[in-house]
């Protein structure tokens, strides 16, 4: 489509950009107290821009811009998931503690960057496109990262967060560069019919800038080796960013990856076809498997040595990156399927586990196992409802965890007899990571004292609670919205070629 | 001398030297710097692929959003950089160890 056409199927994204400057705008009418109150602004907007994705026709499959921007279900599936994470996001953040002696405008308008960045992310089909949407992302999380200024431990994170960010992007820059110079273009399309005529003599530099490329993608979903910044930057940031730092941009990171892959590197086909070739001699299947099997095992057994629980959950994030890189070598619309549920599934279960951390802190305790002793009795509400987190990030059933692994299990098994040794250590790790899921839950009950007086949360942190329990039981019981959602969803644009 | 190659070798020196300076300064600006030698690596590799391959405008378009996306990020980096000053009172990136236990 042209670009007057496309502005047609550009709701969603304009009303983001207004809300934006309104929310910029709006913060400097208010004193620095009021300044929170913007978070209304940014609701109210991301409600408007909810809106205009449910009326838009959800059957169109087309471009936009000239070919920049993929327009179809599946970008559509993930702008809506990035909005449901960040609204739960900014009610998360009305309770933190961590905030209050900052002025929280720009944070919120902030968030809406990113919201517009990872709509970017998720529906780019040109390089150039891919760049700038990622650099959006970044740039803003790198701000988030340090947001509290007299924080050492945020200044810290903030740091690691911009040096790391800016080192990859430069590397998957410079990888780009070079799939550019063998296409001779910068539209997913054109890319993958050049691929079609590359000569033998170029695969070595197609595998570099692949590579390249990797890096670039691999620390948007903090896989194993681009993870280092992950720890660091989990544990320093306000608790509010860590949470949505380890749920929205990872999905959209895992939206760009799927995209990429199945348009540039698969057959053009929307993974529908069970036996997809490749035609390049890259053996990018067997790479990113191994890159599955690093990053889950790493990311569960340094989760195992912590102490600090902020730090146990980001490299369980880590893991859980891991599980879902498991299922794209099998190339398969299956695979893509089992992760786009298990995105839904993780979303809830984590901002919960970031939540209780966040509620806990908020009460004057602190992060670490020690601070948890006991925490089951003195706030049995709280207690509950994180052993629900844990057992569905574990993957037990009746959780929403359960289900989501199941999806992917089934993914790779179904893939055939050469996939199965990637399950066993996928179920393997599963096993290893009960272990410290369930240290947490051991602390909270069964250890220090059982305490008389019984602290309930106010009202408005329980229903934060219900809304991030209920679905992460109910989805392990009845999923069928979630899975129709999803098969819905799974159409991308394509041009078969 | 004019031919392709020449410019891709430039560029990939560049790259190597960003990586090298990236791993091995421990000032926080001159991490910045090898990180900006990385990023004008790419550019010049557009510029060049664009210019030589006969290729239509996007290698220059690239470029350009290259730039402005450097300069942001700079600007990013820097002002955490002096935030990090005004709380450690250094900007050597290896004496900031709040974190990691």
């Amino acid at each position: 489509m042209n670009n007057l056409q496309s502005l047609s199927l550009y709701w969603p994204e304009l009303i983001l950009t207004i809300t934006v400057l309104v929310t910029i705008i709006a913060d400097l009418f208010y004193s620095p107290k009021e300044s929170g109150r913007t978070a209304v602004w940014v609701l109210g907007g991301l409600l408007l821009t909810y809106v205009a994705i449910r009326v838009q026709d959800s059957t169109i499959v087309t471009t936009l811009f000239m070919e920049n921007l993929a327009f179809d279900p599946f970008a559509t599936f993930f702008k809506t998931l990035i909005i449901i994470a960040t609204v739960l996001v900014i009610f998360i953040s009305q309770r933190t503690s961590e905030l209050t002696n900052y002025r929280t405008g720009e944070y919120y308008a902030l968030l809406a960057i990113m919201v517009f960045g990872m709509f970017l992310m998720v529906s780019a089909i040109d390089l150039i496109m891919v760049y700038l949407a990622i650099e959006i992302v970044s740039i803003s999380s790198f701000i988030l990262a340090g947001y509290l200024r007299g924080d050492l431990r945020s200044n810290e994170a903030a740091l690691k967060y911009v040096i790391y960010g800016a080192f990859s992007s430069g590397i998957m820059l410079f990888g780009l560069s070079i799939v550019f110079g063998l296409a001779g273009s910068t539209k997913f399309f054109a890319i993958q019919e050049a691929m079609w005529n590359l000569e033998g003599s170029a695969n070595f530099a197609f595998t570099l800038a692949t590579v390249f490329i990797l890096a670039g993608f691999g620390y948007k979903i903090s896989a194993v080796p681009f993870h280092f910044w992950t720890p660091d930057v989990y544990e320093g940031s306000p608790t509010s960013i860590t949470a949505y730092l380890s749920v929205a941009p990872k999905a959209a990171g895992f939206a760009l990856i799927i995209r990429f892959f199945n348009q540039v590197f698969g057959d053009g086909g929307s993974f529908m076809d069970p036996s997809l070739t490749t035609y390049t001699e890259l053996p990018w299947p067997q790479l990113l498997a191994a890159l599955a099997v690093v990053t889950m095992t790493l990311g569960n057994l340094v989760a195992m040595q912590q102490n600090n629980i902020k730090r146990m959950l980001a490299y369980s994030s880590i893991a859980h990156a891991g599980y879902m890189l498991m299922v794209l070598p099998t190339l398969s619309s299956q695979g893509v399927y089992a992760v786009m549920i298990y995105l839904v599934m993780y979303m809830f279960m984590n901002l919960g586990a970031f939540f209780v951390v966040i509620y806990v802190k908020s009460q004057g305790g602190g992060e670490s196992f020690d601070d948890f002793r006991g925490l089951g009795w003195k706030m049995p509400i709280v207690g509950i409802v994180m052993t629900i987190f844990m057992l569905s990030l574990t993957g037990i059933p009746p959780t929403a965890g359960f289900i989501g692994k199941f999806y992917l299990f089934a993914a790779i098994i179904n893939a055939g007899p050469q996939m199965y040794w990637l399950a066993i250590i996928g179920a393997l790790n599963s096993v290893i990571s009960l272990y410290y899921y369930m240290r947490v839950v051991k602390v909270m009950f069964f250890e220090g004292e059982t305490s008389e007086t019984v602290l309930i949360p106010p009202i408005p942190v329980i229903l934060i609670f219900l809304a991030l329990a209920i679905p992460s039981v109910v989805f392990g019981v009845y999923w069928t919205p979630i899975a129709n959602w999803v098969s819905k969803s799974l159409v991308f644009f394509t041009q078969v070629i | 001398m004019d031919s392709l190659n020449t410019y891709l070798f430039i560029a990939a020196i560049l790259f190597s030297l960003g990586l090298f300076g990236v791993i091995t300064r421990r000032n926080g600006v001159a991490v910045l710097m090898g990180i900006e030698l990385i990023l004008n690596a790419a550019n010049l590799n557009f510029i060049a692929f664009a210019k030589f391959g006969g290729m239509n405008m996007s290698g220059h378009i690239f470029a350009l959003f290259v730039i402005i996306m450097a300069a942001a990020e700079a600007a990013v980096a820097l002002a955490i950089i002096i935030n990090m000053y005004n709380n450690f009172k250094t900007i050597n990136v290896d004496d900031v160890q709040e974190l990691r236990q």
